[in-house]
């Protein structure tokens, strides 16, 4: 970092909370970062000569005659092709032992992309996930988040989700990650030999959380650097995007900002929108992709942080443990991509819609049939039948665990129909039935 | 340019977007600033003045501003530019022309002219010299795509004024003077094409407002047959994520029956107006041949783009509308979604430590929503001529919850309430309006159950309240079977709640996604929903309960395929034949 040849040193803060620190400055601007006793801070409010900073990391024994020093721009990252299979912190230095990084510094939270310069999502992101790409298909520049509760192995399945993906880069942004959870995506990653395509920007829960205020703009400047200036399809993970709100109205609450619904600031959608909509794809070909996760408190999606992030993203996906086959398995029921339409039975086959709706449907069937069963009514014959299609398509299907491409889903998907139903039952397009039965 | 003082000031403090200001004259409520920072100037908005401060919201990031940067004042409000040139734009929120942006990123302080200041529109007069003109009053026409556009004098003239002279038929930029009109003072005052309208204020340029007598027809059957909106009426879309309300408002805006469609997305996903942008210019409106971005104006301000823009959004689209309609034109203004605008005075009323009121909404939440839906209406012109606005908002409820602030005050002033029910949507039962909850007060006015009556069949308000209640006793059966099992209850129930079902799967659910099924004109509606009574009120032999499900999932079927037919094709009435012979075969006989 390059110092200015008279950068002024204050040495008199007037006044110091939890998470701020005031004092008399001029020629200071918004935004602006600053050092205070050697810690990273934020100009948040400016009135008159009077600069309210918040310290990333605490006030804590922060003294009034600490030196504060003004950086003069606002928060940066340094981009280059040198940051591949690197981890950083929220400031963006090395957390892997490895030395800085050279590279062109850029600010982070730049402006969003002009609509009409965007292009409709249309490439589809094959995972080898069936819950996924046969029943909620992701496409290229799509925002999508995983609503799980935190017993589920959400970090597992983004890890394979992004090893699988056919993406130039991935980019981690780890909010209040666990150490081991931290450790666990570097090893996957290592193992996997995909490091020199994956960037990670980490907080974890050993640093002060303020500091993952930083992450997602880090990672998504990042993003954008490779997307629109190299093309690249960047698929951007973030998690967990619940702690990230935690951390927002921590701030709010010691900026004595009146909160909102849940104790959250009146602002998180729009804070929240800011970060997803960076998923964008560019019509020369270049795309950032968002998957995310968003803890639950209990599964309840009512709660300020996943109903906000429901109405900003394209969809969500549901983790269950299905007890039938004692596997993790995507929702089918809750489940949903939005943008699935611009590319099932386009890019893929096209009995892809026809055979995903029925299949859910199907499924759906079984599910009454074992509520009836619940209840203590006889089961009919189709009823039996749909629960042993239910188990099957768990298994062969929407279990987690299942690495196929999309046409040969559609092919089981079929060879299950074929097992446990007759064509009526099904109840698809003639012309499809006599394309793909499988007798 | 005429010199004007225009008052300055310094900037004192920031706080996110809220700045102060310290002046060094008068300023007004309201007023347009602009703060020059590094290059660029940032527009801002004046909103609170206390003393010689001025607090101002700015309608971009602040980042880098700094205590002493200049900042001047307009004198005027914040405006929009009306004149021939806007439909098949794609605006911001404060009216800045998208696509004259070249650079991928929107650039701070980069604002651009909305309209097309070099095209030339071919112009034929109306008025003639010697005429009394008004605010309003058409001067000549010109062709905007392929409407009638009407160039007016500006609604923000009083009094009478005189027309000296019109220019003779010719083509003509918007910058060209048009007219001379004199004013009472015998001064001349020339005109363009182009005027400027503060969009707070309500265009008034109109002889009255009386009660809306017509429906505006949207081809989706869970409107026009069960909740008809006015043209002029207003309604009001809520919904939990994922239960249908932008699938649902992008067909009302390919289908409706009105001359210009304004769209404004606001606060909302960019993708889904990359879907408008992407889809409109291909897609052929049946009505008039031509492709339907032709009558739309799009005004987007998008969840990631300033929240301060977002607000000024629903007026600027509200206020288009309004120029639209008083050239007699039917305009329809969709805003999705309200909600995000309401959240937007949150944000602000928050920064400026106002007292909150329920859920931190500012305590006036209410009057500005009522304020706003009331500017929508159908109107009589001066010159004899109608024109309307109709307004359909969604609104985006917290956790799906109908009791929160937002959702309430815009019940208490719009007139129809379309309810998307999460249930319904899980269901995968589109559009996913609740047939019970959902109402259209103007099925109450007598105005327009005379006009359904001439247009549609004379009973048709009684038939739509009559299937109503045919739902809700489907309803209540279903609760009674789901209590006491299938057997535990007459075979009447099972019978009840499946013409319940066939209303429901026959005439409200619809797919949007299906050329024909998408859009339905009111005269197959009225079919489609006599054929279904005339079932209701059939009475069915069955010998035990286990029929009826089978049975009537058959006549379903087979009514599902007719809704996918052309109207009276032949594959229409084979269809039609099919389900009476389904019939025929339980139908109780009269004669025994």
């Amino acid at each position: 970092m390059t110092t200015k040849a008279f950068q002024r040193i204050y040495t008199k803060i007037t006044q110091i909370t939890k998470a701020t620190c005031t004092l008399r400055a001029t020629g200071v601007g918004y935004d602006e970062m600053a050092v205070v006793a050697g810690r990273k801070a934020q100009v948040v409010k400016i009135q008159g000569e009077e600069v309210t900073l918040q310290v990333f990391a605490g006030t804590e024994g922060i003294p009034t005659d600490a030196e504060v020093v003004f950086l003069g721009k606002p928060p940066t990252v340094k981009v280059g092709d040198a940051l591949s299979g690197r981890f950083f912190d929220a400031y963006g230095d090395p957390i892997d032992g490895g030395p800085a990084v050279e590279g062109d510094e850029r600010e982070i939270g730049g402006p969003s992309v002009n609509p009409v310069r965007r292009q409709q999502p249309s490439k589809l992101i094959a995972t080898g996930i069936a819950g996924i790409d046969l029943n909620n298909t992701i496409v290229t520049g799509q925002k999508i988040p995983f609503f799980a509760d935190p017993d589920q192995p959400y970090n597992e399945v983004m890890a394979t989700v992004a090893l699988r993906a056919e993406a130039d880069k991935i980019i981690l942004g780890g909010m209040g990650l666990t150490h081991d959870d931290y450790l666990y995506y570097r090893n996957t990653f290592d193992n996997a030999g995909a490091l020199d395509r994956i960037i990670s920007f980490v907080n974890t829960t050993e640093n002060p959380p303020v500091e993952r205020l930083l992450i997602p703009d880090m990672a998504l400047t990042t993003a954008e650097y490779f997307a629109y200036e190299h093309n690249q399809k960047v698929l951007v993970l973030l998690t967990d995007m619940t702690l990230y709100s935690d951390a927002l109205s921590i701030v709010s609450n010691r900026m004595d900002q009146i909160p909102s619904k849940d104790s959250m600031p009146g602002s998180l959608y729009s804070d929240l929108a800011k970060i997803y909509e960076k998923a964008v794809q560019f019509p020369e070909g270049g795309s950032i992709t968002i998957i995310a996760v968003t803890t639950l408190s209990g599964g309840d999606i009512t709660h300020a942080i996943p109903d906000n992030t429901g109405y900003i993203t394209e969809g969500q996906l549901f983790l269950r443990r299905d007890s039938d086959i004692g596997k993790v398995i995507v929702d089918p029921f809750r489940s949903l991509s939005r943008l699935k339409q611009l590319v099932i039975g386009k890019q893929t086959r096209e009995d892809h819609p026809q055979v995903m709706n029925t299949a859910v449907r199907l499924y759906a069937d079984a599910a009454n049939a074992k509520t009836k069963l619940e209840n203590g009514f006889d089961l009919s014959d189709y009823d039996e039948r749909a629960i042993a299609f239910a188990l099957d398509y768990s298994e062969k299907l929407l279990a987690i665990d299942v690495n196929i491409g999309t046409t040969k889903m559609l092919d089981t998907a079929w060879e299950l129909f074929a097992k446990h139903f007759n064509k009526s039952e099904v109840a698809i397009k003639q012309e499809f039935i006599d394309k793909y039965w499988k007798d | 340019m005429d010199k004007i003082n225009y008052t300055t000031g310094k900037v004192v403090g920031v706080i996110s977007n809220l700045v102060t200001v310290k002046v060094d004259g008068p300023v007004s409520q309201n007023e347009i600033c602009y703060v020059k920072i590094d290059e660029s100037e940032l527009m801002a908005e004046v909103i609170k003045i206390i003393g010689d401060i001025a607090y101002i919201q700015v309608f971009e990031s602040t980042r880098g501003l700094k205590v002493g940067t200049e900042v001047v004042f307009m004198q005027h409000m914040l405006e929009v530019t009306l004149g021939p040139g806007i439909l098949s734009k794609n605006y911001d929120g404060l009216q800045n022309d998208l696509d004259k942006m070249d650079e991928t990123f929107l650039k701070r302080g980069e604002y651009t002219f909305p309209l097309d200041e070099e095209k030339k529109w071919e112009l034929q007069p109306i008025a003639k010299p010697g005429d009394t003109v008004v605010a309003g009053s058409w001067l000549a026409n010109v062709k905007e795509n392929w409407i009638d556009h009407k160039i007016m004098v500006p609604f923000t003239f009083e009094g009478e004024y005189v027309v000296k002279e019109v220019v003779p038929a010719g083509e003509y930029t918007i910058k060209d003077n048009i007219a001379t009109i004199v004013d009472p003072r015998g001064h001349s005052i020339p005109l363009t094409m182009m005027q400027k309208w503060a969009i707070k204020k309500p265009i008034k340029a109109y002889k009255d407002k009386p009660m809306p007598s017509t429906i505006l027809k949207t081809g989706v059957r869970i409107f026009d047959t069960m909740f008809p909106i006015a043209e002029g009426g207003t309604g009001f879309i809520p919904g939990p994520f994922g239960s249908g309300k932008t699938v649902l408002q992008h067909a009302i805006a390919k289908q409706a029956d009105a001359d210009i469609i304004i769209m404004t997305a606001c606060g909302e996903r960019a993708n889904e107006v990359v879907e408008i942008f992407t889809e409109f210019p291909k897609l052929v409106d049946p009505r008039t041949g031509r492709t339907l971005n032709e009558r739309t104006t799009i005004i987007c301000n998008t969840s990631n783009m300033p929240v301060a823009a977002r607000e000024a959004s629903v007026y600027t689209g509200m206020t288009i509308a309004e120029y639209y309609r008083s050239m007699g034109l039917k305009v329809l203004l969709l805003a999705d979604s309200t909600s995000r605008w309401a959240q937007a005075l949150r944000e602000m009323s928050n920064r400026l430590e106002e007292l909150p009121g329920q859920d931190a909404f500012p305590v006036d939440l209410s009057s500005i929503i009522s304020n706003f839906y009331a500017r929508a209406g159908f109107v009589n012109l001066p010159n004899g001529a109608s024109g309307s606005v109709t307004f359909l908002g969604t609104v985006s409820p917290a956790g799906g919850n109908l009791k929160e602030p937002v959702t309430e005050s815009t019940k208490k002033v719009a007139r129809c309430f379309y309810a998307l029910s999460q249930d319904r949507a899980d269901k995968k039962r589109y559009p996913a309006v609740d047939p019970i909850d959902s109402y259209s007060k103007y099925l109450e006015y007598d105005q327009v159950k005379d006009f359904l009556a001439k247009e549609v069949s004379p009973h048709w308000v009684s038939e739509i309240a009559r299937s109503k209640n045919i739902i809700l006793r489907g309803r209540e059966a279903q609760e009674q079977i789901n209590i006491l099992g299938d057997d535990g209850v007459p075979l009447d129930y099972h019978l009840r709640f499946w013409k319940s079902e066939l209303i429901d799967f026959v005439v409200l659910q619809q797919d949007a996604f299906d050329k024909i099924d998408g859009n339905t004109p009111l005269e197959r509606q009225n079919f489609l929903l006599t054929f279904v009574l005339k079932i209701c009120d059939s009475d069915f032999e069955f010998e035990s309960f286990e029929e009826v499900n089978p049975y009537f999932k058959r006549i379903i079927n087979a009514f599902k395929q007719m809704n996918y037919s052309e109207y009276q094709s032949e594959n229409f009435n084979k269809y039609v034949t099919e389900i009476e012979h389904i019939l025929k075969e339980r139908s109780m006989k009269h004669d025994d």
